[in-house]
């Protein structure tokens, strides 16, 4: 699988800030990869870098195999980009601005553009002074889509949507991996990564500090199991990876029920929980695998010390934590 | 009145926001006038020259026209007329500037939505506004009347001078009150009411061209009229300051009633729709750089036509209109000309537009900064546009359009100075030759603009904007305050060669030329290398 983005060591300050302190990216060909981080954290600078508008002070850039800056127009009519607040050009229709942009990425598709002026229910005769920030966003993102392009690189492209234009969203998003078209999604709304993306890089204060799938993501994690028993269980606190444990006494309250467990579990170590549970006779059971929300306030929650870079995270399927 | 709810703190807020640009204002608007009355002082000493002076104004219709009506021959009456008018305009354009920046534009921008959704008024904006540009105008009439007291031109006059050009400023401020409610951008808004103000002053033009005949009543029909009709220094009619007072009171209150009955964000003239896809031409970044421009160019043309037409006019009278004072000679002879009066007015004037045609080319090259700060260039960028080829469309634009507003200058100065005189075609041919002799001057000027954008963009708003500043006051009061050869030499416009009539070298337009594209690719280089937004 060839890398269609390939960031390592990313550093770039303006004056005394340090905005990106050695991030990791690799976005692999055809892939949807979230790009996750809190306000400030840097995704925006990131993508600045990518698109070769700002020079970076340190490290390897690779996009589509060329370096962004030095290649920025050549590798500009290879892909679309949205930028996460959208301004126009205030005298100009939704319908010249979604024109020019294409043409001047190389071409678009005449046909998509008027089945997605059409989805996203845009009127193109109205001035970009006239439109809400919902529809200057839905002006960038359909010259985006439209286009002839590889690579489309959105920034928080459905804020300012409403919930059935962000269900049209991620329609097309779906399409475009049915297409093979690769797509960086740098986004707030987890649910929507969740839905989207394969793969997801959660950086923080610069660097990244989680990246890789989903599925191997919520692996390292905890799941949270909540189980009621017919016996007594025994020996849930001496057993790896248990946390939390929370063990009540329902005996008193007739019925077969005589306790109820709820506790978390690193997930590589479930297995051992579950027989424990099953030896106590499991009446329900209930089991939570971490939502997305859940690792990226890992992350987040506290603003404790910013963990040291990730030391090569590496390419598509691996995945690594970072200590924090 | 709860409909003003929040005035203080707003006044405050929009103080802070426009402390430099109304302080700039107010103190270029009365050193324009106070130093006119200064250098009048000098240059007409006797009564025999004021008198010669006012003669020569008052049997040309042209002049009166461009200025308004000249009473007497008294000092101050000679300097209210040579820039009282003038003086007047500006004031009505800082008027509508403030009102229109504290109520459309922050409207179209958002902001009003949030300061409104705060304990504020209905017409607490609209009141920032008014009250902003009442206190800018009153200051100003203040200090004109306190600096034209110290030059000497009396005190009675210089109040009614400065009461005039105040209550002018106010009254377009309340123009542009109703503006701001008719148009939905803040464009559109100022646009209606420099309409308004442009004629204003074309119906004084033709009131006073019209002398004692029968279309003198049309001074009173324009609010530019009666500023003229104030009569200062030449029997200050007090009771005439009521009319604009009256008037803005009435505007304002008109604007009041249209702000209390539509939406926020919503106006009297709806937005039309426009083409559902763009035209085909539209396709490069030059056919955007000109998409851009094409509306503002054709005002600039349009106006330097018009200007130049109206400054030929006079040029065969120049003569008697200067009087037979020999310092006015001197002086103009100083000001640029080498043989022949009336060349030497229209090197002069040429050189005027040449500043003219550099203020153009400053707002095409700074508006690339404005569209990189305004977050319009990254999108644009992120296509197959390259930076350079960004650049160098608007840099494009700058230099054509700088020679099309230079050239419409010639053209008129030509057609008009060539009908009075007798050949038409060898004059517009001379005048055109003089007008974009100016060419290389105001691209250097210019090309610091797009120097400083390419290498500082931060500073490149107000280094451009300097660099003109620095030119005019060479340009215009260099001689007059016979400034050291040195200081003259900085600015371009002091190596042009005084066309027409004079001489001078070419190799000095080269030189300039060559300073130009050196400045600009400067720029561009700068451009490349550096971080974008």
């Amino acid at each position: 699988m060839t890398e269609v983005i390939a960031v390592s060591g990313l550093r770039k300050s303006y004056g005394k800030t340090l905005a990106l302190d050695g991030l990791e990216l690799s976005v692999a060909e055809g892939e949807v990869h979230g790009f996750l981080g809190p306000n400030g954290s840097g995704k925006t600078t990131t993508i600045r870098v990518l698109l070769g508008l700002l020079r970076c002070d340190g490290g390897a850039v690779r996009l589509l195999g060329e370096d962004p800056w030095r290649a920025a127009t050549a590798l500009h009519r290879r892909l679309a980009y949205v930028p996460g607040d959208v301004t126009l050009w205030p005298n100009f229709t939704g319908g010249e601005i979604i024109d020019l942009l294409g043409r001047l990425r190389g071409g678009m598709d005449a046909k998509r553009r008027a089945s997605l002026l059409e989805r996203f229910e845009l009127d193109p005769t109205k001035k970009a002074r006239t439109y809400s920030k919902g529809n200057r966003q839905k002006v960038a993102l359909i010259s985006a889509l439209a286009s002839d392009v590889e690579l489309l690189i959105l920034d928080e492209p459905t804020s300012g949507l409403d919930p059935l234009m962000e269900a049209a969203f991620r329609d097309c998003i779906e399409e475009e991996r049915g297409g093979g078209r690769t797509v960086l999604l740098s986004s707030h709304i987890l649910s929507e990564v969740e839905a989207l993306c394969e793969r997801v890089t959660i950086i923080r204060a610069g660097r990244t500090v989680q990246a890789g799938s989903l599925a191997d993501m919520r692996h390292l994690t905890r799941t949270s199991i909540s189980a009621d028993l017919a016996r007594q269980p025994a020996g849930l606190d001496r057993l790896p990876g248990v946390h939390d444990l929370d063990v009540q006494d329902m005996s008193g309250h007739g019925g077969r029920l005589a306790a109820r467990v709820r506790c978390e579990v690193d997930t590589d170590k479930l297995d051992g929980l579950l027989r424990q549970l099953t030896d106590a006779g499991v009446l329900s059971l209930v089991s939570q695998p971490p939502t997305l929300e859940e690792l990226f306030l890992r992350h987040y929650a506290g603003g404790g010390p910013v963990p040291p870079p990730a030391g090569g995270v590496a390419g598509a399927g691996n995945q690594q934590e970072v200590p924090a | 009145m709860s409909s003003l709810a929040g005035l203080r703190d707003l006044i405050r807020l929009a103080a802070r926001r426009d402390r430099i640009m109304l302080v700039a204002w107010v103190y270029v608007l009365t050193i324009l006038v106070v130093s006119t009355g200064y250098s009048f002082k000098g240059l007409y000493k006797t009564e025999a020259s004021r008198e010669a002076l006012a003669s020569g104004i008052g049997h040309n219709a042209a002049t009166l026209a461009l200025a308004g009506p000249l009473y007497n021959d008294s000092l101050g009456a000679l300097a209210a007329y040579k820039v009282g008018t003038a003086t007047a305009l500006a004031a009505g354009l800082m008027g509508i500037f403030i009102v229109i920046r504290h109520t459309r534009a922050d409207e179209e921008a958002g902001r009003l939505e949030l300061v409104g959704s705060t304990a504020v008024g209905r017409h607490t904006a609209l009141a920032v506004g008014l009250v902003l540009a009442a206190v800018a105008n009153a200051v100003l009439a203040l200090l004109i009347f306190a600096g034209c007291c110290v030059v000497g031109l009396g005190a009675g006059g210089s109040a009614a001078l400065g009461l005039a050009i105040g209550t002018c400023g106010l009254f377009f401020a309340a123009v542009a009150a109703v503006a701001a409610q008719v148009s939905a951008s803040a464009r559109g808004a100022r646009g209606i009411a420099i309409f308004v103000l442009v004629a204003a002053y074309l119906i004084m033009s033709a009131g006073a061209a019209a002398g004692h005949g029968g279309g003198r009543w049309l001074l009173w029909a324009s609010p530019v009229g009666w500023v003229t009709q104030v009569r200062a220094y030449a029997g200050d009619s007090w009771p005439v300051l009521a009319l604009p007072v009256a008037a803005a009171a009435a505007v304002a209150a008109g604007a009041a009633l249209l702000a209390s009955r539509r939406d926020l964000g919503a106006s009297l003239v709806p937005p039309r729709p426009g083409p559902a896809a763009a035209a085909g031409s539209l396709r490069s970044p030059l056919a955007l750089a000109w998409r851009l421009n094409r509306a503002a160019l054709a005002g600039w043309v349009a106006g330097a036509l018009v200007y130049g037409a109206a400054l030929g006019s006079i040029a065969h009278n120049i003569g008697s209109l200067l009087g037979s004072g020999a310092g006015v000679r001197t002086a103009i002879t100083r000001l640029g000309g080498q043989s022949g009066l009336s060349d030497a007015y229209l090197a002069t004037m040429m050189s005027i537009f040449g500043l003219v045609a550099a203020g153009y080319a400053i707002s095409v090259v700074l508006r690339m900064w404005s569209d990189e700060a305004g977050d319009r260039a990254e999108p644009l960028l992120a296509t197959a546009v390259s930076r350079l080829s960004w650049a160098a469309s608007q840099l494009f634009i700058a230099v054509a359009g700088s020679v099309l507003v230079l050239g419409a200058a010639g053209l008129g100065a030509g057609l008009t100075s060539g009908l009075r005189g007798a050949d038409v075609g060898s004059q517009v041919t001379r005048l055109l030759g003089a007008a974009l002799a100016q060419l290389p001057a105001a691209l250097v000027v210019a090309g610091v603009a797009a120097a400083l954008f390419g290498l500082l963009p931060r500073s490149c708003v107000a280094g451009g904007w300097t660099a003109l500043a620095l030119a005019a006051v060479i340009l215009l009061l260099g001689p007059t305050l016979r400034l050291a050869q040195w200081v003259q030499d900085i600015s371009p416009f002091s190596h042009v060669p005084k066309l027409p009539g004079g001489s001078g070298s070419p190799a000095a337009l080269a030189w300039l030329a060559l300073i130009a594209v050196a400045l600009g690719a400067s720029g561009l280089l700068g451009l490349r290398r550096r971080d974008i937004g």
